[in-house]
């Protein structure tokens, strides 16, 4: 054959590139989906479970605040009402992700706008020690500081959803400022040049630009951050008390979603109304977490610019 | 780069492989022991030792609650359960496939925030305490001072064996909960006016543990039931265990364990207990001195 | 000059945030280092730990730690790299993409213990693979995935549009541009994300007691065949991580010194976690600047 028609009509070196490629990138997000998948299903068929297989009321579930599954009410369902724990969950994430993010977005913008290349560096391999503190860790020195600090200043006992935050706080700011910095630096340099050019003044260029330019990272920054709050339990059940009270108070003992499943989990046998309970609490969370992250997506897309 | 990649995912794909064919190897019998956090480091110990003189056989004693433990040994997953727990008091487990070895007995006791003022209670004002009848430690002569109960997870080891052997079927009061004794036993140091359960082996010099109805809480006093809060440390089997696990649990109740280990991390010796204790709480003297091993219940 | 005064004062309010921020890091970090290097020694670093008494080590955890955390980037990795490429170069931008994004973004906030409740069902008890430093590796994956894919997708999307077109205009495939142009000038942010993530690795504790396990068995030093069973890389060994050994010494640990270890621990973790972040980053700058030829 034609030489040349063989070389133009075979699939050129390129072609095959791209092929190779994009079957490895494509077989690596089919592999997350599945996997993604397979733990959304795992825990919603054990945590929908507890109202089909055994009965609990629904309503019940999200509006009811005595939990102990393994006895049942008067009604002879499993008394399963989880309201306080998805109050507690509640309350601690959205103060916590309160706190943090002005301070995750001041510090970010410190280190990207206003200080120098070293002390940046500086900041940031310090923000990133913090991710490697175990939790544990965090819980003791909440323990021992945050706690008896709560207990002196605000009243109480000192265990609550307010020592909650503050751990959780501080938990959270280097997954914000980190990811924060990267968001802004990721601002093409003319934004800002250009800003600056017109005559702005540098809180100005700040606000009205690269906060703007940056927002949709800001709010990825942010949903992680809750994520972990969320998800975090070893600190935080130190701190809040562990009371599957409704809180009536920020310095009430009060309980979340994932330290009632952490604590519990080890102590229930597998197919019982106790265990499936928990993984309703799981499921709950993921659900939580869904609107959570939905409700920042619909945020930031109207804040866009 | 792109090499690196693909080596990347080569690695992955062997480490996979490796991972989905390989699973057990050696030739060595396994046990696998899961359960229970407060008995695993007796059991780790224990097994550390046996596998010295029994290279044969490869113990791994691993934690995960009792839930996890008598369940898994239900399963069949693992080898030996240990709980806290007999397996009829926990729901979901059916005790007749379950063969009981209780290797040791484990002593509570009420422990409380030396700034109380209180040093002693009698059994009902300890249950009134836990079910809120008692708010104040003024109520028990101490100081003027808020009681705060810090209890332990529901179903945990600990607080079923309180339950037991203190509420007598009373409803305790809503509560904190914590799980493990070691942040149990820093929350009473450190806050005024709590009261917890912690077992023997934690109690130190930074909280009070109170007498009960006068008795002291040591080894000497549960070992004749004169002080009433304790429990036996299981371990469970899935049927009559097979003759390495026999000779293994064998070796828990030989004397080496008992006398050395299990006193020295806070139990008390199975057989030097002169009374017994079933499932439904009922305590009976031990008449003759053989060492209890299957089926207390 | 009204706008200078609103300047001044929000730039002072940003230094005051970042100066409180450097406070509460100066407090915990100083805390967590000056109550536990006292007690760190060659010995301490060394030495297995003991059960219940005194003088125990964490030699073979800390070793478990890095070895880990190896593993579990050498599976993450891959994976991550390849889905942040499609989802940032091949992604069509379309409803089922955003349900991806999401659904990966969500996965992040499960609980550690769900996953390690996951992972010992499936590993350790469904595929037989028993408590072994493999079984943690996965699990840890499974969380480390949405923060890592993230990060990926965001770097390679921080990239200037201009460089692709450069590269297809000089006619190289789309997968040799992404990899050859997109991707060392993306590398920067994804050291960012392997950092944070190899932290979370060193620091989790609830999903390893599930799958990787609490005890650490004897691991002789001298024997690198990775099939027997006392070698360091026995990817089937129990393997007790740093962050799981200061849980469980601070949970239920009864040895008389098991404060002192737990602190020094804490403080051993923290600098491995440093070592780690700043070797990171002057290999990543230095193949940064190797492939993008900026020295």
């Amino acid at each position: 054959m034609d030489p040349i028609r063989e070389k133009i009509l075979k699939p050129s070196k390129e072609t095959r590139q791209d092929f190779v490629g994009k079957t490895l990138s494509y077989a690596s997000i089919f592999l997350i989906v599945g996997v993604v998948l397979a733990i959304f299903l795992f825990v919603a068929s054990k945590g929908i479970a507890t109202f089909t297989q055994n009965k609990a009321s629904l309503v019940e579930f999200l509006t009811g605040s005595e939990w102990n599954p393994g006895a049942n009410g008067s009604n002879g369902r499993p008394l399963v009402g989880a309201l306080p724990m998805i109050l507690g969950s509640f309350g601690v994430t959205l103060l916590a992700a309160l706190f943090a993010t002005p301070f995750a977005i001041g510090t970010a913008l410190y280190m990207t706008e206003l200080s120098s290349k070293r002390s940046q560096k500086f900041m940031q391999s310090v923000i990133e020690l913090l991710v490697g503190i175990p939790s544990v860790v965090y819980g003791f020195i909440g323990l021992t500081v945050v706690v008896p600090f709560v207990r002196d200043h605000f009243g109480g006992s000192g265990y609550g959803i307010l020592s909650g935050s503050f751990v959780l706080f501080v938990m959270v700011l280097p997954t914000i400022t980190s990811m924060t910095v990267d968001s802004l630096r990721a601002v093409p340099k003319y934004y800002k040049s250009a800003s600056l050019a017109l005559g702005a003044t540098e809180w100005q260029t700040i606000y009205r630009v690269l906060l703007r330019a940056a927002l949709p990272g800001i709010m990825t920054a942010i949903v992680f951050g809750m994520a972990r709050a969320f998800g975090e339990a070893l600190a935080v059940q130190m701190v809040i008390g562990n009371a599957t009270l409704l809180p009536e108070s920020l310095l009430a003992p009060a309980s979340t979603l994932t330290s009632v499943l952490t604590m519990g989990i080890g102590n229930t046998v597998m197919g019982t109304v106790s265990n499936n309970a928990l993984w309703s609490l799981a499921l709950v969370l993921l659900l939580m977490s869904l609107i959570f992250n939905i409700a920042v997506r619909f945020i930031s897309r109207k804040g866009k610019m | 780069m792109k090499k690196a990649i693909v080596s990347f995912v080569m690695l992955f794909m062997a480490v996979l492989f490796l991972a989905g064919c390989a699973g057990q190897k050696s030739d060595k019998q396994n046990i696998t022991i899961v359960g229970s956090t407060a008995l695993q480091p007796m059991v780790e110990m224990a097994a550390e030792e046996y596998q010295r003189d029994h290279s044969d056989v490869s113990i791994t004693v691993q934690g995960g609650g009792s839930g996890t433990g008598l369940s898994q040994v239900q399963a069949g997953a693992v080898t030996i359960g240990n709980s806290d727990v007999f397996a009829r008091e926990l729901p979901g487990i059916k005790p007749k496939e379950l063969v009981d070895h209780t290797v040791a007995v484990l002593g509570l006791a009420p422990v409380v925030n030396k700034d109380s003022g209180v040093k002693q209670v009698t059994m009902s004002q300890l249950r009134g305490i836990f079910t809120g009848k008692y708010t104040n430690w003024k109520q028990l002569g101490g100081k003027d001072q808020k009681i705060m109960v810090i209890n332990r997870a529901q179903g945990s080891g600990t607080r079923v064996a309180f339950e037991n052997n203190v509420m007598q079927g009373h409803k305790m009061l809503k509560s904190q909960e914590q799980e493990s004794n070691g942040t149990v036993q820093r929350m009473v140091a450190s806050t005024p006016g709590a009261i917890s359960y912690l077992s023997f082996s934690y109690i130190n010099k930074d909280m009070t543990a109170l007498k009960v109805d006068g008795v002291k809480p040591t080894a000497k006093n549960v070992k004749d039931n004169s002080w009433k809060i304790w429990a036996y440390e299981h371990m469970y089997t899935k049927g009559k265990p097979d003759k390495m696990t026999k000779q293994f649990l064998d070796y828990m109740y030989s004397d080496v364990v008992q006398k050395n280990l299990v006193t020295a991390l806070g139990y008390i010796p199975i057989n030097e207990m002169k009374v017994q204790k079933d499932a439904n709480n009922q305590v009976t003297p031990i008449i003759t001195d053989e060492v209890k091993q299957d089926g207390s219940n | 000059m009204n706008t200078k005064k609103v300047n001044k004062l929000a730039l002072g309010v940003i230094k005051l945030i970042a100066g409180i921020v450097v406070l509460i890091l100066a407090f915990l970090i100083g805390r967590i280092l000056l109550n536990g290097l006292p007690h760190v020694s060659w010995h301490f670093l060394t030495t297995p730990s003991r059960s219940f008494t005194a003088g125990g080590g964490i030699g073979i955890q800390l070793f478990n730690s890095f070895y880990l955390l190896v593993l579990t980037l050498l599976i993450s990795f891959p994976l991550s790299l390849g889905a942040g490429i499609y989802l940032a170069e091949y992604a069509p931008k379309n409803r089922a993409t955003e349900t991806v994004r999401m659904a990966i973004e969500v996965l992040s906030s499960l609980p550690s213990v769900v996953v390690g409740l996951f992972g010992f069902l499936l590993f350790v008890v469904q595929f037989k693979m028993g408590f072994s430093i493999i079984s943690g590796a996965i699990a840890l994956t499974f969380f480390n995935l949405p923060l890592l894919t993230r990060n990926v997708e965001d770097s390679l999307n921080n990239v200037p549009k201009l460089q692709r077109e450069a590269g297809l205009a000089l006619g190289l495939s789309k997968w040799h541009t992404v990899i050859k142009i997109i991707l060392p000038e993306a590398l920067p942010g994804i050291i960012t994300g392997i950092v944070l993530c190899a932290g979370r690795v060193f620091g989790e504790a609830a999903a390893l007691i599930y799958t990787a396990g609490q005890s650490a068995t004897n691991i002789d030093f001298m024997n690198w065949n990775p099939f027997s069973e006392s070698s360091p890389l026995n990817l089937f060994r129990p393997a007790e991580t740093l962050a799981v050994h200061i849980w469980k010494i601070n949970s239920e640990g009864i040895m008389p010194d098991a404060e002192q270890i737990s602190a020094g621990a804490s403080a051993v973790l923290i600098v491995a976690v440093l070592i780690f972040n700043l070797s990171a980053r002057y290999l990543g700058n230095r193949l940064y600047k190797r492939l993008t030829a900026s020295k």
